[in-house]
């Protein structure tokens, strides 16, 4: 047997290296009968690792919901599949790349993009769009700045080369992101069902055929030192492992996978993503109840003097592994050849039920060579499927604030607005802020429209794409809330569930499935744990309780640095579709004189809001409540109302509160924006009612005539409604009436204005200069638009 | 039917887009591989947006050599017309069949939005069916599409009738320089594509293959198109009229 370079031995043994445990090892012994040898254990380090066996967060996941209408793959799969009607699905999934960009911004987000779009296109979907959800620290500090401006370079600079559309996603800013960015990224894609392709390696005998780019020591280990452990202080000796992305190699290799799926050359398809050859052949044996026998000597390399081990798990980017039936070789070498791919046949698929590896080359019929070595030998299922699970410890913080239960008397927050405090100047502030201001400074550098699909880019609630050939649409948004999450993770994740689906719903379009991706701590820290347990409570609550499935997703674990663990970040991606594009309805009021309602009521409780990161708040101060069944009735109330054709536009009450939303539907009116005349009633304080981040609650603007349809359909739905006023004017005038506002405010002693009161130009300009100001990058984008 | 070529390089990706435009427009395209010199007896040809071979040396610069590439200039020369978009824009410049060159964007990023743009004139072979001398709304997306000649050769060149379309604002001004919002690259004097002298090959950096239908929220790029598909017509078949359906497959 040939022997494994590795690290040269310092005082650890080699497994504890590789970041596997003294217990694991034992387990490893259990399941071979034996100790593994060195390249085995580098297999299972990588198998075995958070990043790929989901030891940790698998018991919990497995709590979710997964069986929903027209649901064709679900969790385990590479990415979720629904079927959406005309013989077509659709395919999505998100994923995290976290550690990666925190250590090479441009690479780290570039990979995530190549990584996810390789799960959509190896199912035999092209993919169509791409969501980005991107969280970081304080915009002012430098090295935000220098990773903000690597991910968003590096997100473009591989979607706008391999012509996917980037068509939504998110930019958060948060402190608790400050040693740790999250980058999550989610890929759509479009598929004719009977091409669906699934990552198997069925056929004893078929070939294991590699094609892509070659294979080099990039990314070693990358599951396993990057993706599973905490940041320390050694980062930058973890550069090595991040891979490097050739958008190019990807764009042909997207074409030629379809290609073979489309002429039927392919049994089964895998991309080579974290665990390299050692995944995808363990995988996709373990999913065939097969095995494969991998000849070593086989796998293109792109460097020399590779160790067996480095081959094995090698992360080189571009690279898919298909399962081909011998006859058909010279067709899939011929197609492959064409795009300029280079393949091999790199093993065979066996009956025995394990990955081997060899060393000395297989005969034609594809046993090993006489004289051939075997490096390892394990069971496929002893890598995925049966790979180790560990019960990890779960306790709540000692001190736990509940969130008020829906219904019950909190006391309203006291004392704000401030003393002297303006709405329309807080207003102002918000919409100016490095949270809630246009996001065009990113959004202009991705490419959005390419495949001549996109209705509605990104910028809004949620992206629209037309379906070729068809009247439908399909509705995609993503959403997380860490600002709830820090202080009750299993509200943060219902909220972020509530958030998505309801910024779909608000297009008129069914959401079909959620897809997650899910950002916690070090999983060994007990409180860590219960924040993801309450996380993923959260998520499957809401998921039942607006009927949903959860088809698929990713678990990034560790996502601590020496400045602390990140506040618990569910992103939850949703798809939805919509039977007639010519229905769609978009956030910004459409004509004046419209009528605009304001459908749902608000909660106290400001913790967690814009406002209150604005303002400062009173700590004892909690999160506002969620009821499920609110958030269904109002789901269900506005697609019925769009498909009646009863609404001209709605509009998601999310960050910022009320008048945040109002404001934006008024910038993103007609031309360069258009006023509004509202009276708010209101009964509790101001500040809740103008600024408070309650779920449950859209602005919906309608013709006149349709005004009292569309609030009665609010009430046969159960939902508190009221008109609030029209559109119209250059102005967004917003009166505060009722005795629960001015005269709380009087009693305080307070001097608030009684309304909100401010030009549209004034508020647009603050929207549309508040990222850049932020990040220190004004210039071009300093001057207004002419229409947004 | 109107046969149109749309020459496809590895690395091309608004080719889905032109096929779309194309059929949009009442022509039946014809997709033309890099690395066949055969045009199939295509009546025009578009040069596709997108990243051919990569383009990690310099946009456009390694698919001027590819066999396909040699049999379009041989059909520029006898006449034929050829549209290039974006990076076909790119790869007609390098291939000296459009004068002057597309630099990195004057803001060194990428650039994606809706911008404007309006026709110089309403007599070349590809702008013959846009409606009026009026903004047409479409998108731009590209990080080399800052256009670039020395002001001899501006000088020249607009003199000529060279200049096809410039950046403009919505109310028909032109645009000014990098500073200008409607000017997304900075390009020189504004100019968003420009024609051959004997005007039968045309470039521009916007997408109007991108808007050819209201759905996606302008059609205003469907007269380019169009131009393109009535001029490959007449030239084929003669001064018959063409009849062009419009509406999507």
């Amino acid at each position: 047997m040939s022997s494994v370079a590795v690290p040269p031995v310092v005082d650890e043994p080699l497994h504890r290296r590789l970041g596997v445990t003294d217990q694991e090892l034992g387990v490893i012994g259990t399941k071979l009968g034996r100790a593994p040898n060195d390249l085995e254990l580098a297999m299972f380090s990588v198998m075995w690792s958070e990043h790929c066996s989901y030891k940790s967060s698998k018991p919990l996941l497995r709590t979710l919901p997964t069986a929903g209408e027209g649901v064709v793959a679900g969790p385990g799969e590479n990415a979720g599949v629904i079927s959406i009607g005309d013989g077509l699905a659709v395919a999505f999934k998100i994923e995290s790349h976290n550690h990666p960009s925190a250590v090479e911004p441009y690479q780290g987000a570039a990979t995530g993009v190549g990584g996810i779009l390789r799960d959509i296109f190896t199912m035999g979907a092209r993919p169509i769009a791409v969501l980005d959800a991107l969280r970081f620290g304080d915009p002012s500090d430098p090295h935000t700045r220098h990773l903000v401006n690597g991910v968003v370079r590096g997100v473009g600079g591989y979607g706008n080369c391999v012509g996917v559309p980037t068509v939504g996603g998110e930019l958060v800013f948060d402190p608790t992101y400050g040693g740790n960015p999250l980058v999550n990224v989610m890929a759509i894609g479009l598929l004719e069902e009977r091409l669906l392709t699934l990552a198997s390696a069925p056929g004893p005998g078929n070939l294991a055929v590699l094609f892509g780019s070659t294979t080099g020591r990039d990314g070693i280990g990358g599951a396993s030192v990057l993706a599973s452990a905490t940041f320390g202080a050694d980062e930058p000796s973890k550069r090595p492992t991040v891979q490097v992305g050739d958008p190019f190699a990807e764009k042909l290799l997207i074409e030629a996978s379809l290609e073979l799926i489309e002429r039927g050359l392919v049994e089964g398809l895998q991309d080579l993503g974290a665990g390299g050859i050692t995944c995808a052949t363990s995988e996709t044996a373990d999913r065939a109840g097969t095995g494969i026998l991998v000849d070593l000597d086989a796998i293109p390399r792109r460097e020399p003097g590779m160790a067996p081990f480095e081959v094995m798990i090698s992360e080189s980017q571009e690279r898919m592994l298909a399962v081909v039936r011998p006859e058909r070789w010279d067709d899939v070498h011929e197609v492959c050849r064409r795009w300029g791919l280079p393949s091999a046949i790199i093993g065979r698929v066996t009956a025995d039920g394990d990955v081997t590896i060899v060393e000395g080359g297989l005969d034609p019929d594809g046993r090993p060579n006489q004289g051939a070595v075997e490096l390892a030998r394990i069971p496929a299922p002893a890598l995925t499927s049966e790979a180790i699970v560990h019960d990890r410890l779960a306790t709540p913080p000692p001190r736990r604030r509940a969130a008020p239960a829906p219904g019950s008397d909190v006391e309203p927050t006291a004392g704000l607005p401030e003393r002297g405090m303006d709405p329309g100047a807080v207003l102002v502030s918000l919409l100016g802020g490095p949270n809630l201001s246009s996001r065009h400074w990113v959004h202009e550098q991705y490419d959005s429209h390419v495949q001549a699909n996109t209705v509605a880019g990104p910028g809004r609630g949620a992206a629209v794409l037309r379906i070729k050939g068809t009247t439908k649409a399909l509705v995609a948004a993503t959403d997380g809330n860490q600002s709830v999450g820090r202080v009750d993770p299993w509200l943060g994740a219902a909220l972020s569930v509530a958030e998505a689906t309801r910024n779909v719903s608000i297009t008129g379009a069914r959401p079909l499935g959620v897809t997650n991706c899910l950002n916690y701590g070090d999983p060994t820290r007990p409180e860590a744990f219960w924040q993801l347990q309450e996380g993923v409570r959260g998520l499957g609550d809401a998921c039942r309780a607006l009927g949903l499935p959860v088809t698929g997703g990713n678990v990034s674990l560790y996502n601590e640095s020496p400045t602390g663990a990140i506040a618990p970040t569910p992103e939850i991606g949703v798809v939805g579709l919509l039977d007639d594009v010519a229905t769609c309805v978009g956030p910004g009021f459409t004509a004046a004189d419209d009528s605009v309602v304001l459908v749902g009521s608000s909660t106290p409780g400001l913790f967690g809001s814009a406002y209150a990161e604005l303002a400062g708040l009173a700590s004892e101060d909690g999160p506002p409540s969620l009821d499920l069944s609110r958030e269904r009735a109002l789901q269900a109330f506005i697609r019925e109302a769009i498909a009646r054709g009863l609404v001209a536009s709605a509009q998601d009450v999310s960050g910022g509160g009320l008048a945040v939303a109002i404001a934006e539907a008024c910038i993103w009116g007609p031309d360069a924006g258009i006023g509004a005349v509202l009276r708010l009633p209101i009964a509790g304080a101001p500040a809740v009612e103008l600024f408070g981040e309650s779920p449950s609650r859209l602005i919906a603007s309608c013709r006149p005539r349709h005004a009292p349809a569309l609030i009665l359909l609010a009430r046969q739905h159960g939902l508190p409604v009221d008109e609030l006023g029209t559109v119209g004017g250059d102005r967004l005038l917003i009166e505060l009436a009722g005795l629960g506002a001015t005269g709380a405010a009087e009693e305080r002693g307070s001097r608030i204005a009684d309304a909100v009161d401010v030009p549209i130009a004034d508020l647009a300009h603050a929207w549309w200069s508040g990222l850049a100001r932020a990040l220190g990058e004004d210039g071009q984008s300093a001057s207004l638009p002419e229409d947004r | 039917m109107v046969r149109i070529g749309v020459v496809l390089f590895p690395g091309s990706n608004r080719d889905i887009d032109a096929v779309n435009a194309l059929r949009v427009a009442g022509a039946e395209p014809v997709v033309l591989w890099h690395e066949s010199a055969d045009l199939q007896g295509v009546d025009g040809i578009v040069l596709p947006g997108g990243f051919a071979y990569g383009d990690y040396l310099r946009a456009g610069v390694i698919a001027r050599f590819s066999p396909v590439m040699q049999a379009v200039a041989a059909f520029a020369d006898g006449g034929g017309h050829v549209l290039g978009i974006c990076n076909g824009f790119q790869v007609l410049t390098e291939a000296r069949l459009l004068p002057g060159a597309l630099l990195r964007n004057r803001s060194l990023r990428f650039v994606s939005r809706e911008i404007a743009i309006m026709a110089e004139r309403l007599d070349s072979p590809f702008t013959r069916a846009i409606d009026a001398r009026r903004p047409l709304r479409m998108p731009v997306a590209h990080g080399e599409g800052c256009y670039y000649a020395d002001a001899d050769a501006l000088d020249t060149l607009e003199a000529a009738g060279g200049v096809l379309f410039r950046y403009v604002h919505l109310d028909g001004s032109v645009a000014g320089g990098e500073e200008d919002r409607a000017n997304p690259n900075g390009s020189l004097r504004a100019i968003a594509g420009v024609t051959n002298a004997a005007g039968n090959v045309a470039g521009l950096m916007p997408h109007p293959e991108t808007a050819v239908e209201t759905v996606l929220g302008t059609d205003d790029g469907l007269g380019i198109v169009r131009s393109l598909v009535d001029s490959a017509a007449e030239r084929a078949h003669g001064d018959r009229p063409v009849v062009v359906t419009i509406g999507a497959r």
